[in-house]
């Protein structure tokens, strides 16, 4: 069995441009598209998804220590989850993974609500923002995108490819719809009026 | 100390403080571009030097005077900032001062409930990350990668050379000849005329001076316009464009001589 895939990786084409992918992801820096794979590849991309599939199933959790994911819009490598702990003593921990809560919640708002401006994620947050987005820009999470067409033309924040990356989210698609989370409103209201009550009583 | 004396050296606006505010009573500045901090800094600054230069220690300790340009200042910067955080939520402040309890309780529910999904969902990215804690990547380039070289077209060293020796050649000296417009002085012509109207009595301007360039011909035409204004000729055409006539006038038929004369 061995000895058959040992033979297949070596006469089909198909192995040839999965080999040509490898390589690619190698020694790219950030995830790569289909259509950045194609061009690269000189391929087209219906041949690179099967080309995709075959790497996805060598490099892939228990088979292999780096591991094909599909990524911030993208296909990139990393180290398997096995692996961790050595990566962990290899390296320092990286910045990105000790998000402070307000960092967490300025993230979220910029993610679901971005591009938006600094104001905005005052308002939602009610506290100044000033040093958190200072904070997450520094880190590559977020990153300028363009200016608000209102009074002071305020900077509009956007999440960077490393944002989806680093939470491990192929696109922002995969994030939770907002309508799921948080309390109803209807139970908001009824807590105000409770506290309303109370305090005239 | 005068609060409207206060000199001001912002980005968006260099000079007292009272003028600023006229500036902006007037919307000749607007107040969105000005930083409301600089000012405070600035009062400060100079509240500081005023003390250390009358005491010489350098401590706060305010006089009665500077405790009233304190007052002032305060009022002052605050009714900027309110005015400032108008133009910055113009129509949330319009909308939030007309509302009734009943819809200040439905706005407040509406926030909260915005600002508790943004914390559900900082809650969701919490998790995540600590799913994701074991995922390691690489985030810049890979040491050794081969530094990429972008191949060009195939090009013809000769095309370069020629390009480069046309550059090296001088460029061709450019004639200003035209910039610097020669013509006879104003006085030859008059002076041309005077004695040519005391040998006849009248000319025609084309046949006199036709062989003259243009720039004397104008020249020329000039001289003539002054005579006519020194009421020594008059100047008459048939038609636009026929023979200019220039006729000596006599002196008994100039009208300043008759006026003089009646008196």
């Amino acid at each position: 069995m061995e000895e058959r895939s040992l033979r297949l990786i070596t006469t089909s084409p198909l192995e040839a441009l999965a080999r040509t992918v490898e390589a690619l992801l190698v020694v790219a820096s950030a995830p790569l598209s289909l259509d950045d794979l194609a061009a690269a590849a000189d391929d087209d991309a219906v041949r690179i998804e099967a080309a995709l599939r075959l790497v996805g199933e060598r490099y892939s959790e228990g088979r292999s220590g780096i591991v094909l994911e599909h990524v911030a819009g993208g296909y990139a490598l990393r180290a398997s989850r096995e692996a961790a702990r050595a990566c962990a003593r290899l390296f320092e921990r990286p910045v990105q993974r000790s998000l402070s809560q307000a960092a967490l919640e300025t993230l979220a708002i910029v993610a679901y609500l971005g591009p938006c401006t600094r104001p905005e994620i005052t308002r939602i947050r009610g506290v100044a923002a000033e040093a958190t987005v200072a904070n997450l820009l520094e880190r590559g999470l977020i990153a300028e995108a363009g200016r608000d067409d209102g009074p002071g033309g305020a900077i509009r924040y956007r999440v960077t490819p490393l944002f989806e990356r680093v939470f491990g989210l192929g696109s922002l698609a995969e994030l939770p719809r907002l309508d799921d989370l948080g309390d109803d409103i209807e139970q908001i209201r009824e807590r105000l009026h409770v506290v309303a009550e109370q305090r005239g009583a | 100390m005068r609060v409207s004396e206060l000199e001001l050296d912002l980005e968006a606006f260099e000079g007292p403080l009272d003028l600023l505010l006229t500036l902006v009573l007037k919307e000749e500045i607007d107040l969105v571009e000005i930083d409301v901090a600089g000012i405070v800094v600035a009062f400060i600054e100079s509240m500081l030097g005023r003390s250390g230069a009358e005491d010489g220690a350098g401590d706060c300790d305010l006089g009665e005077s500077d405790l009233e340009a304190c007052g002032e200042f305060l009022v002052l910067v605050s009714a900027l900032l309110e005015l400032k955080a108008r133009l910055l939520f113009d129509d949330e402040a319009a909308e939030l001062a007309e509302l009734e309890p009943e819809e200040a309780v439905e706005e407040l529910a509406r926030r909260l409930a915005a600002y508790r999904r943004m914390k559900e969902a900082a809650a969701w990215l919490t998790s995540r990350l600590e799913q994701e804690q074991d995922r390691f990547f690489r985030l810049g380039p890979a040491p050794l990668r081969p530094s990429i070289e972008r191949p060009i077209d195939p090009h013809d060293p000769a095309v370069l050379a020629a390009a480069m020796r046309a550059l090296a050649t001088p460029p061709k000296t450019v004639s200003l000849a035209h910039m610097s417009l020669r013509y006879p002085p104003l006085e030859q012509f008059v002076g041309r005329f005077r004695s040519l109207l005391a040998k006849r009595s009248r000319f025609d301007f084309e046949s006199e001076l036709g062989d003259l360039s243009r720039v004397e011909q104008a020249v020329a035409f000039l001289a003539l316009l002054e005579l006519g204004r020194l009421g020594e000729i008059a100047i008459s055409q048939a038609a636009p464009f026929a023979p200019i006539r220039v006729e000596r006038r006599t002196r008994e038929r100039s009208p300043a001589w008759k006026s003089a004369r009646s008196a």
